[in-house]
């Protein structure tokens, strides 16, 4: 009897709710578990946040945990699309894992929405119709941190970063608009924990700054390891190097740091503080780039779903392409190659009633689109 | 390139293999004695770095985390010999595989469960921070320089330990004969246990030493891990010798390829390929250096079962 109660309860309730389309599916690869997890379970929590907020009873969210391994993001992406049957994919942090995914996936006719990773093949020849990046093209954080450095009049910048397709993203992006000359250039091993040869390196090289890109925890051992060597040449970073959920870790010696983001939590608008202010009280800790990121993927597909069905391809994606929705970065638009257009912020790392943050300082680069669009044959 | 680098270079891959060194010994002690192949060190190294750092941020001393990290470890290490491991002596390496692979997953999650996926905030201590003069070098961070020594302490305590007092003598004949000392009285489920614990109170010693360095955080411990099989590999399996010539090897070799090898290539190549080509020949570096150890000596450099 409680059974039938119940199914009659949920019959109720799924007839009042789903009027307008059928249940869309999403089914999300994302890194929860291993190192790197931290930016994975931001883009998950932020995206949920979205859903939760706008109480999207017609989408069902799958979520696995691809632990930063291509060939698990690979076979994890066939169950979804062969037995799970969703629609639009998403989630993916790292690019090497996104190579692995996207371009098979989009090809056999499903969405992919990228909240993060977004190597340059994907924006450049190899772009797609199926394929949106809701985030950046990887060079556009470290293009910002290169006309920053012409800015703060650097002349001789010592660059390093991991070796795999963003970390080489990263060095083209920041050389595509520095102008001065480079007192070094180095690529680490993914992962790499000690940087005591490399800090070395920077120390005899006599350089003016130093540009990094290493995300997650090798950029705390990278921060930390560079506070107590003595070299005081000031760093810079893109925002991934300086975000929320690794700051607490690297403490007092990122004070300062001007690091790039196309997001911030400071940023004044209304959807911008009512997601921060959710996140707060969901999660119990401030967001970060990445959650932004989730939660701005999260509303691009819901404002998709207002406008078409996600049966009719076509449909959506010239609905996913107007780019509807209120992005907390503020104005937020696609190029021809499905990559963002948008204002790039420059960032100080300080210290706000205890607790260390980002606070936007001045824009980088204003309406800033990828070097890779004009390459890519959509209009 | 001056000759002060390139000693400061020697010196961090010294420092770095050191700190291998901690991890390797208590897995080739492991390993010899008991013949067991514990995947699960990395995580006794994780929970001697999340206890350091959890007792640090609530005493506010860093001395109290690392002997809380120690025993913490040492503990964790005990309780799964009792509960898990001691089952496993006797079944083969796959098993033995399997079971400490799922103490890793349990390990992982239920320090996540405990303390979050955020990396944990762990710094030196106020007396070891900054750096000094050494010869040639004029900064060296004081933090490194005490890692190599304790490391060395370690070594040297380890090796007094085994050939010189009654537990180390101990240990040896369990690696030798292990039915033949059960039959001689000695009570092998203790040593066992002993034994254990003391490679796991290495690692979580290692563990919060490195965490101050480096960054605490779920996970931290697989990637040390692998390291530290390549050089129980390389040094021969069950020998403290092999493991301490045998890090120190895999230290150097890596921190001088990273450097050297871009370097050199530059001579042969433009710029932007000698950067990218250097940097994926030297993260094979210690792999072909294993190839070629192993070719000549399958057993390792050091073997303690001859």
């Amino acid at each position: 009897m409680k059974k039938l109660v119940s199914a009659g309860v949920a019959a109720l309730l799924c007839c009042t709710a789903g009027v307008a389309q059928a249940e869309v599916k999403i089914g999300m690869i994302t890194t929860l578990s291993g190192g790197g997890s931290t930016l994975g379970i931001d883009v998950r929590d932020g995206f949920e946040l979205a859903l939760k907020q706008a109480g999207a009873s017609d989408v069902k969210l799958l979520v696995e945990d691809d632990a930063r391994k291509p060939d698990v993001a690979k076979k994890l992406a066939d169950k979804f699309i062969q037995k799970d049957k969703v629609d639009i994919l998403t989630g993916i942090i790292w690019s090497n894992l996104a190579m692995a995914v996207v371009p098979a996936a989009t090809r056999k006719g499903t969405l992919y929405i990228s909240p993060n990773a977004g190597p340059s093949a994907l924006a450049g020849k190899a772009c797609h119709e199926n394929y949106f990046n809701v985030a950046w093209q990887n060079d556009n954080l470290h293009e910002a941190m290169g006309s920053h450095a012409n800015k703060a009049d650097y002349k001789k910048t010592f660059i390093l970063a991991p070796n795999y397709p963003a970390g080489t993203d990263a060095l083209k992006g920041f050389k595509r608009m520095y102008k001065g000359e480079l007192a070094g250039e180095l690529f680490t091993k993914l992962g790499q924990d000690d940087y005591a040869a490399e800090i070395a390196q920077i120390r005899a090289s006599g350089a003016d700054s130093v540009f990094f890109f290493l995300p997650g925890g090798m950029g705390i051992a990278f921060m930390k390891q560079y506070a107590q060597s003595g070299v005081d040449v000031p760093v810079m970073g893109p925002a991934f190097s300086f975000s929320q959920d690794i700051l607490p870790a690297i403490g007092d010696a990122a004070l300062g740091v001007a690091n790039s983001s196309q997001w911030g939590k400071d940023i004044e608008s209304e959807v911008n503080a009512k997601f921060v202010k959710g996140f707060k009280e969901a999660y119990g800790r401030l967001p970060s780039l990445y959650a932004s990121q989730g939660y701005d993927a999260a509303n691009l597909i819901l404002s998709a779903m207002e406008k078409a069905d996600v049966s009719d391809k076509d449909d959506f994606r010239a609905a996913l392409k107007e780019a509807d929705f209120a992005s907390v970065r503020g104005d937020f638009k696609f190029g021809n190659n499905n990559h963002p257009i948008q204002d790039i912020y420059v960032r100080e790392v300080v210290k706000e009633d205890g607790q260390i943050t980002n606070k936007i300082v001045g824009v980088a680069i204003k309406g800033h689109q990828d070097a890779y669009a004009s390459k890519c044959r959509m209009k | 390139m001056t000759a002060a680098l390139i000693f400061e270079q020697v010196l961090n891959g010294l420092q770095f293999g050191l700190t291998l060194f901690l991890m390797a010994a208590g897995l080739t002690l492991v390993f010899g004695v008991m013949g067991l192949i514990n995947l699960a060190h990395g995580s006794l190294y994780m929970v001697g770095a999340f206890c350091c750092a959890w007792i640090t941020q609530q005493t506010g001393s860093f001395w109290l985390g690392l002997g809380g990290g120690v025993l913490g470890a040492a503990a964790a290490g005990a309780l799964i010999e009792m509960l898990v491991i001691r089952r496993l002596y006797d079944r083969d390496h796959l098993d033995q595989v399997l079971a400490t692979f799922a103490l890793i997953l349990i390990f992982s999650e239920g320090t996540r469960m405990v303390f979050g996926s955020m990396p944990l905030y762990l710094n030196i201590p106020a007396a070891l921070g900054g750096t000094m003069a050494l010869p040639g070098v004029e900064a060296y961070p004081v933090y490194r320089l005490f890692i190599i020594l304790a490391a060395l302490a370690v070594a040297m305590l380890l090796y007094l330990l085994i050939s010189k007092t009654r537990l180390g003598m101990r240990i040896r004949a369990g690696e030798s004969d292990r039915e033949m000392i059960a039959a001689l009285g000695v009570d092998i489920k203790t040593l066992y246990t002993i034994v254990f614990a003391l490679g796991a109170a290495i690692a979580g010693l290692s563990g919060a030493l490195v965490g101050a360095l480096r960054s605490v955080q779920v996970g931290m411990g697989e990637p040390v891990l692998i390291l530290a099989f390549v050089v129980i590999v390389i040094g021969g399996i069950g020998s403290i010798k092999g493991a301490l010539i045998g890090s120190i090897l895999i230290g150097l070799v890596d921190t001088l390829g990273r450097i050297f090898i871009p370097v050199i290539l530059k001579f042969f190549m433009e710029n932007a390929s000698a950067n990218s080509i250097g940097a994926a020949l030297s993260s094979m570096l210690i792999y072909l250096m294993m190839a070629g150890i192993l070719a000549v000596k399958p057993k390792g450099l050091f073997n303690a079962t001859n």
